[in-house]
């Protein structure tokens, strides 16, 4: 029996009688026998002990106590326990969109917050309350960008992230866009080639920063060429790395996106994730998701609403700015909690714990024998090394070592098969450090 | 309904007032009626050339966006960029403050496939207004 | 209520970090560097905790009201899949793991999950194979459609150009369609809800590449012409796209595989209960027939035959990735634990006792407010306030009436065909009583609406807000503290 099915038997046949049938099946005579399923061949149900037993199990065969020098995007922040308690809370995860204001007030101000801490991350002036992720994100800028310009070619940058690109490619290779993809140098943008492909067809140029090297940039050059030839410029941002690193505003940035796993969101095994997009007001109305707005009741007392609905899938139809109908609140409502606990002067100090722990790292790193630290530029909390193997193998023997030593570049870059990227977060302590520097030096010995 | 006397009208509920090969256009007290409160107008860019009957603008309410079609072709010659601030002037007057856009007619036979104040007025009791 | 900015107090802290325990210490070259702190606010956990938890307070919820609003089935969430999603071994599981050489057996309790899921959903809906990366509903029709486009591509179908969808469809269908490339035509619905043979007949040509249709509909009507129109559709090597928002309804009842379908979306959050979260996140699998399967989003999960698992990248024909990773995990293994927990015979029951409560609902409201489809219904029905409105009470009067009686109401004004459309789904885990208390309150609206109707234009008096001015908010943009206020 189904336990979560309020109703007796009792109930259900006063239910039956008020409706004039005589079962439920009598409720079901338009799915003729044609319609019946071929097969509906299920297990039986558990009891809830059953399935935690079974679930727990399963969960014991994933391996979570590696130490993680793994990042790729993805990181392995500290969330606050208090972010968890409070997204716990039913009147926030089982409510749904937040259509009728007047009963959704605890939704629509904590999107209004977010967008807010949005702006106050990447300093700029507008946000929409969340998208699917990261890399999702970035495509639904990429198209924003087109409808603005009403041009459709694209200059993407190498050092955005291999599976962003991938991403963005599945979704457009049925449209005629024009893709130019520009390698980097050195790990690090290069400015001849980016602006030698920005033309007066280009929509928009896409940069992220840092980039998937780990390497920190100021792009204010490439947007200026972006700008004087009617391109906009699409950022990618990591957000912790805010914190301390030039904001995209101050570059010049049109669209700015991200992944904000980072902001108290669990690594979940790939999702659910947060992607957000900020823009320069004048662009609003061409973004899309969801955006939650300040406005006044009848009493003219403050209040949010969802609003600019009319760029949306439920009124535009086949015109709307996107097919997104909803957004990721919860998610969107965990990087609030967590930037509104961490504050001003946390985040700071939480970027900088990455920047000097990488460093050490990079630091301990480079007086291993046969490795090599690649610095053309400086990197946030993740580096490249060069090993003298292939890193996919390195990586392995690190696996038994206990250590999940870093993303080999090889699996996104032929040519890279020896490059090994590693993430160095707040969470790592010095002594976790130099163990994984120990173990990299008996594995390479 | 308001309906202007010497004024031309689409069936979509546009409205073009014709002067010196001058089109002024805007929107029907009927239109204005039917979207609500207008929220944002999307203008035209000057210059720019557009078809009889091709879509130029978007007029969004909170609840609706909608289309606007040019009554005749042309170039935009100039757009009432007040409507930027306050698009609620279409609602209060549409068919004088409220002003979308001016073209300068390309075609004065295209005014053969537009309504007459009469017309239109027919045409919206068949619509049952 | 205040903002958590306006709470702020310059130096206040809640969290604090651990001393570095490293001897380095780093600089941002200043080209590179940040000017001036980002401005967040500076409050105590406590702070942050009583604000947050009184914003919670101002929602409506399932855990907290009757929440009837129709097309989104807002069912009871099973606290313990909260509880199975928070485990260690699933929540701080990094997703490039499995991808590292030697990594899938750091993995293989996730990776079982996944394959098992999405056996279950074959099953389910009688589809061939599964792939569970679309990260929404709205996400998984867009995936559906590049299937399809990938499928004419293939088969040389230069020539398609339409989808057809229903009026009465969701306005992602159309939106989906759009972005995946496809022009819409849209097709009238009969006098019973169904579609419109005869229009479906007069849109069919060569230039048809498929149809979008949701079953039962989003009036809550089975579609009893479903296999003329799959006919249809495939004579003209159509794709029979099932967009399965309603899913809920159908559970061992039939599937979408039998029916005709080629490829279809789940929406977990509905008939699988995953939480809502406030409009979000989601999950979006998406099920195909052996005509689609080539095609399928990379990564698949699959079982060796020694009984691990691994995924698989090496599939030519795919679309590609959809999304960064293997979907939003944490709501599929919710979706997971709530099926091995109800088992065939309760998901049975979860559609028999959806379409029983709809029914009754349906039958007892039927009297006072105008019955769009005067038959039985299966999980929702759709009625018009047009008698109410002719009073002067329109819809949204009379939700704003059930807000103030502590109910969440219906959805209005959808589907668009219908004026004055109430949606209303009661969902199968609503007692009785819970219903019939929604039904006196009703029929307390359709009362009042004949002896006071200029009192709606008041509701509601009791919440926090009364109506707010989204006229205002749309023509002021004010959607971030640091914009200025526009008076």
């Amino acid at each position: 029996m189904n336990p979560y099915i309020t109703n007796t038997e009792f109930e259900v046949q006063q239910m039956l009688d008020t409706i004039g049938v005589k079962s439920i099946d009598e409720l079901f005579a338009d799915i003729k026998p044609q319609h019946h399923p071929r097969s509906f061949n299920l297990p039986l149900g558990m009891s809830e002990y059953e399935v935690l037993r079974r679930l727990t199990g399963l969960s014991l065969r994933n391996n979570v106590y590696l130490t993680p020098f793994i990042g790729g995007g993805y990181y392995d922040h500290y969330v606050p326990s208090a972010v968890g308690m409070l997204i716990g809370r039913g009147e926030f995860y089982t409510a749904y969109t937040p259509y009728q204001p007047e009963c959704a007030q605890g939704t629509l101000q904590a999107l209004f917050e977010f967008q807010s801490h949005m702006c106050a991350l990447t300093g700029m002036e507008v946000s929409n309350a969340s998208l699917y992720d990261g890399g999702t994100a970035l495509y639904e800028a990429m198209m924003m960008a087109i409808r603005i310009t009403g041009k459709d070619k694209i200059v993407m940058d190498g050092g955005v992230s291999p599976i962003y690109r991938k991403i963005i490619k599945t979704y457009t290779h049925h449209l005629h866009y024009q893709f130019e993809e520009i390698p980097v140098v050195h790990g690090q943008s290069s400015r001849p080639e980016v602006n030698k492909h920005l033309d007066k067809n280009t929509a928009a140029v896409i940069l992220q920063n840092p980039n998937f090297f780990g390497a920190m940039d100021d792009f204010t050059d490439i947007i200026e060429k972006a700008h004087a030839v009617g391109a906009l410029a699409i950022v990618s941002v990591y957000p912790i790395s805010l914190g301390v690193l030039k904001t995209p505003a101050d570059m010049g940035a049109d669209i700015v996106t991200g992944e904000g796993q980072s902001l108290g969101l669990p690594l979940n095994f790939g999702g659910p994730y947060l992607g957000f997009m900020c823009a320069k007001k004048q662009y609003v109305r061409k973004m899309p998701g969801r955006i939650v707005g300040q406005t006044k009741d009848a009493q003219g007392r403050r209040c949010f609403v969802n609003t600019l609905q009319a760029r949306e899938q439920h009124i535009r139809r086949e015109k709307a700015t996107s097919n997104i109908c909803t957004n990721v609140s919860l998610c969107a409502l965990q990087a609030t909690i967590f930037l509104s606990l961490i504050g001003k002067g946390g985040l700071k100090e939480m970027a900088q714990l990455n920047l000097d722990k990488a460093e050490y790292a990079k630091q301990c790193l480079a007086k291993v024998k046969g490795v090599e630290v690649k610095r053309s530029s400086p990197t946030f909390n993740e580096f490249t090394l060069h090993l003298p193997k292939d890193a996919s193998e390195v990586v392995e023997r690190m696996i038994e070592k206990g250590f999940a030593a870093g993303f080999p570049l090889g699996r996104y870059y032929k040519g890279m098969e020896k490059y090994l990227l590693v993430a160095v977060t707040e969470k790592r302590t010095k002594e976790e450090i130099d163990r994984y520097v120990g173990a990299l030096q008996e594995v390479l010995a | 309904m308001e309906i202007m006397e010497h004024y031309l009208y689409t069936k979509e509920h546009e409205w073009i007032n014709i002067e010196d090969n001058i089109g002024t256009v805007g929107i029907t007290d009927y239109a204005q009626n039917a979207l609500g409160d207008i929220t944002y107008v999307e203008l035209p860019q000057v210059d720019q050339e557009v078809e009889q009957f091709e879509q130029f603008v978007s007029v969004e309410s909170v609840k609706a966006a909608s289309d606007i079609f040019c009554p005749m072709s042309g170039r935009v010659m100039e757009v009432n960029t007040k409507l930027e601030d306050q698009p609620g002037s279409i609602n209060k007057d549409c068919y004088d403050k409220g002003w979308i856009a001016k073209i300068e007619i390309k075609d004065a036979d295209e005014a053969a496939h537009l309504m007459s104040a009469e017309d239109y007025r027919n045409y919206l009791e068949s619509l049952g207004q | 209520m205040q903002l958590i900015f306006e709470r702020s107090v310059q130096g206040r802290r809640g969290f604090r970090f651990g001393d570095s325990d490293v001897p380095t210490k780093a600089q941002v070259p200043l080209k590179y560097a940040r000017q001036e702190d980002a401005p967040l606010p500076e409050v105590s956990e406590l702070d942050a905790v009583r604000h947050y938890t009184h914003l919670s307070q101002l929602n409506f919820s399932i855990d907290t009201h009757f929440y009837p609003l129709g097309s989104c089935t807002m069912k009871y969430n099973p606290k313990f899949t909260e509880s199975i999603a928070r485990l260690a071994g699933f929540a701080d599981l990094h997703p490039l793991l499995p991808q590292l050489a030697g990594g899938e057996k750091l993995t293989q309790g996730a990776l079982e999950v996944l394959y098992e899921l999405e056996q279950w959903m074959c099953e389910m809906t009688g589809f061939k194979a599964f792939t569970l990366q679309p990260l929404a509903g709205a996400h998984g029709e867009l995936t559906g459609l590049m299937l399809m486009a990938a499928y004419h591509k293939t088969k040389g179908n230069t020539k398609k150009r339409y989808v057809i969808i229903p009026d009465s469809a969701h306005g992602t269908n159309p939106a989906s369609a759009a972005i995946a490339g496809y022009q819409t035509v849209a097709i009238p619905s009969n006098k019973n809800g169904g579609m419109d043979l005869e229009a479906l007949k007069a849109a069919v040509n060569d230039e048809v590449a498929g149809l979008m249709m949701t079953i039962p509909s989003t009036y809550g009507v089975f579609e009893s012409n479903i296999e003329e129109i799959a006919r249809l559709i495939h004579s003209v090597d159509g794709i029979m796209y099932y967009d399965g928002a309603n899913l809920n309804a159908m559970l061992g009842r039939c599937r979408p595989g039998d029916l005709g379908f080629d490829v279809m979306h789940i929406n977990t959050h509905k008939t699988f209960t995953t939480p809502h979260g406030g409009g979000g996140p989601g999950a979006g699998p998406v099920g195909v027939n052996a005509k689609l399967e080539k095609f399928l989003p990379i990564s698949r999960v699959i079982k060796r035959s020694g009984g691990t698992f691994t995924l698989n990248y090496d599939y030519p024909d795919s679309i590609g990735y959809v999304a960064s990773f293997y979907g939003n995990f944490a709501l599929l293994v919710r979706a997971y634990a709530y099926m091995l927990m109800l088992g065939q015979e309760g998901l049975i029951e979860t559609s028999h006792h959806a379409v029983l409560n709809a029914n009754y609902l349906m039958t007892k409201l039927k009297k006072h407010y105008k019955l769009c489809f005067d038959r039985l219904c299966m999980h929702e029905s759709v009625f018009s306030a047009s008698r109410q409105a002719a009073r002067g009470v329109h819809a949204i009067d009379i939700a704003k009436f059930l807000i103030d009686q502590q109910i969440h109401p219906p959805t209005v004004y959808f589907p668009i065909s219908v004026s004055e459309a109430m949606m209303i789904e009661p969902t199968e885990t609503e007692s009785k009583q819970t219903m019939d208390h929604f039904v006196e309150k009703m029929i307390e609206a359709d009362e009042l609406s004949k002896t006071n109707p200029s009192i709606f234009k008041e509701f509601p008096k009791t919440m926090p807000i009364s109506r707010p001015d989204e006229v205002k908010a749309a023509r002021d943009v004010k959607i971030s503290y640091f914009l200025p206020d526009a008076d």
